[in-house]
């Protein structure tokens, strides 16, 4: 460690002050003394990172570059593995059935946990406080009680909704239904610290030219949570390819509606756990990663271009 | 959409920064300010003239009709949030007859809630109180540990400039958006070549990385610590663990309950990870283990039903961080908007 003082307090101070002032040769920027202080700090981090992230990653793309056969043991295959996902049906239809939950799931959820974050904000609310600690309750919620509480509100055994919810037209809304429980509370809590740091000004400014609530939340508030927003939806975005809490915890009561290969995710997971396909699981898993990626980077290119043009 | 925020959940704030780099998040200190929390309109009133509150201004009869029309959907909304805690709540009060016989949403003639927790911690030798003390020893640990690790990592990236600390603060940046749940696959094959498969440190060693964590704890610590300080220490003689140790720690406080708490929601909400890394039920949290409780339910096998068993299982499970929560609410609504605002 760089305990070690560099300047003796007592002692020193007399020849620093004889000593004429050279601009040209500067002391070190003080923090860059501590390089060893710093890496000290900083290894448990690296550690943790390099095992939990970093090396999960590399060896998944390592194995999907091979292939188990009967005849010939673990051999090299190249993209061979890629080559089969990319043709593989359940994946498509998996890619697709996310794609489709988040084009409805994500707007619905962000358009309401921006509509509540406005009205706690709007200072017209009663009891804000109650409706934003009721709301955001939810995300203390583990995923699985909440698909288990909503499948038995859904079931017709007990539940309120009569089991239809659990049939084959319904049964991607009621998950998108779960999701949104869960978060949307959460999503208008980070809007809302969002519009809180809004500076006081703008309002006022606003006020003196006469502009109501609904002229001040469009006008300031909207382009004001503009990074915020697109922060969610890319949160968002990457959830929804994730997807596989819900529809693992549903698909005890809907077996038949919920196939192993639903989403893109639980596909990987029959693969490797159940299959024993470990490559072919590796491949699948590093494709939802590629895809994922894909398109929160468009979402926020997109989002960036618009930006530059208004 | 098991992952994202903390991890899922926490990752979905960050992230923000991801894109849009250290050097514009710097400014924004202003989140710290009381008024950000405290709910009331940041204003300073100095320039509205005649001296009314801006927002008093509209006329009555539109506040009133405004003030419904703000009212009634927000109430929808909160009663959407409460209605399945409510039910949780009434039903875990019932006993499996009960359950059948009575609605949905109203009591049973018979309270069995106190009957249904004595089985919960009954059933099957007792599995479920190991289930709930392996949460705990998750929950604990990985995120006490995680907490941890990521004060140190944070704190020295906002305070020393140091080579590699700016490309290690990129690279994290980046993994903020990998969610926990994309990783569960590629962890589960390492973990099953290193032999760690089915023991606790296979769900703790993911739990202690987060990189959102790391992040928000140097946003946190550039802003709450001032270098002036930490040169003053130094001048004193105080070494640089000592600095972190007795100063740093005490500053950083309010950022470090926000981390801790995230981390914990991340880590005992939990599912994917251990449900696949994980085969012995005696390592099972309790997130796995209520959902073979209600597997079993589902399948002929199963035989027994035990319906108030998965309900009052789901209740307790989640009365811990419902109650972290609303305890320490002050602190990570501070956090929240730290982490929501630097962007």
């Amino acid at each position: 460690m760089a305990d070690t003082p560099v300047v003796a307090p007592r002692a020193r101070p007399p020849t620093f002050r004889r000593r004429p002032p050279t601009p040209r040769k500067r002391p070190p920027r003080p923090a860059a003394r501590y390089h060893r202080a710093a890496w000290a700090f900083s290894a448990p981090f690296c550690a943790v990172f390099a095992i939990a992230i970093v090396a999960p990653l590399a060896y998944a793309t390592y194995l999907s570059l091979f292939q188990d056969r009967l005849v010939g043991g673990t051999v090299f295959v190249g993209l061979d593995n890629y080559l089969t996902a990319f043709g593989d049906r359940l994946l498509h239809v998996g890619l697709l059935r996310v794609a489709l939950f988040l084009a409805v799931q994500v707007p619905i959820m962000l358009g309401l946990a921006l509509l509540a974050a406005l009205a706690l904000d709007s200072g017209r609310l009663r009891f804000a406080g109650v409706y934003r600690i009721g709301i955001f309750a939810p995300y203390a919620v583990p995923a699985v009680v909440a698909a288990l509480m909503w499948g038995y509100l859904y079931g017709d055994e007990f539940g309120l909704a009569g089991g239809a919810a659990l049939s084959g037209p319904w049964i991607l809304t009621s998950i998108g239904n779960i999701v949104t429980w869960e978060w949307t509370g959460y999503n208008m809590l980070i809007l809302y610290a969002a519009l809180r740091v809004v500076p006081g000004e703008l309002y006022e400014a606003a006020e003196i030219d006469g502009a109501g609530e609904i002229r001040k939340a469009v006008s300031i508030k909207l382009p004001a949570l503009r990074p915020a927003l697109l922060l969610a939806a890319i949160f968002s975005i990457i959830g929804s390819f994730q997807l596989f809490n819900e529809p693992n915890v549903l698909a005890v009561l809907a077996p038949a509606e919920i196939a192993t290969s639903y989403t893109p995710n639980m596909y990987a997971y029959n693969l490797a756990f159940n299959g024993q396909q470990y490559n072919y699981a590796a491949a699948v898993a590093v494709v939802l990663g590629g895809v994922t990626i894909v398109v929160a980077y468009a979402v926020q290119l997109t989002a960036a271009r618009r930006e530059r043009r208004s | 959409m098991s992952g994202a925020p903390v991890t899922s959940g926490a990752s979905a704030m960050s992230g923000a920064s991801a894109m849009s780099g250290a050097s514009a998040m710097s400014g924004a200190s202003a989140m710290s300010g009381a008024s950000a929390m405290s709910g009331e309109p940041v204003m300073s009133g100095a320039q509205v003239v005649g001296g009314a509150p801006g927002r008093a201004r509209a006329g009555r009869g539109a506040s009133i009709a405004g003030r419904v029309a703000l009212t009634v959907p927000m109430l929808a909304m909160l009663l959407y949030c409460l209605l399945p805690l409510v039910w949780l709540l009434v039903n875990a009060t019932k006993s499996n007859a009960g359950l059948l016989e009575s609605p949905g949403l109203w009591f049973a003639d018979d309270f069995a809630l106190f009957d249904n927790v004595r089985e919960v911690f009954a059933y099957q030798d007792g599995v479920y109180g190991r289930w709930f003390l392996n949460t705990l020893l998750y929950a604990v640990l990985g995120a006490g540990g995680a907490t941890a690790i990521a004060a140190m990592g944070g704190y020295a990236l906002a305070v020393y400039d140091f080579p590699g600390g700016r490309v290690l603060f990129a690279v994290v940046l980046g993994a903020i958006t990998v969610p926990t749940t994309a990783l569960a696959v590629p962890t589960f094959l390492l973990f099953t070549k290193l032999g760690l498969v089915n023991t606790p440190w296979a769900v703790l060693i993911p739990a202690l990385a987060s990189p959102f964590g790391l992040y928000l704890m140097r946003v946190y610590a550039a802003d709450a610590v001032p270098v002036s300080m930490l040169e003053a220490a130094r001048l004193d003689g105080a070494g640089e663990l000592r600095i972190f140790l007795g100063i740093a720690l005490r500053l950083l406080r309010p950022g470090l309950v926000t981390v801790l708490l995230f981390t914990l929601v991340a880590t005992w909400n939990n599912y994917f990870l251990p449900l696949i890394v994980l085969s012995e039920p005696e390592w099972y949290p309790l997130t796995v283990g209520l959902n073979q409780w209600n597997s079993q339910l589902g399948s002929a096998a199963g035989g027994q039903a035990v319906y108030n068993l998965v309900i009052t299982g789901s209740l307790v499970a989640i009365v811990p961080l419902v109650a972290a929560f609303l305890l320490l609410q002050r602190h990570w609504r501070s956090g929240l908007s730290a982490g929501a605002v630097k962007q």
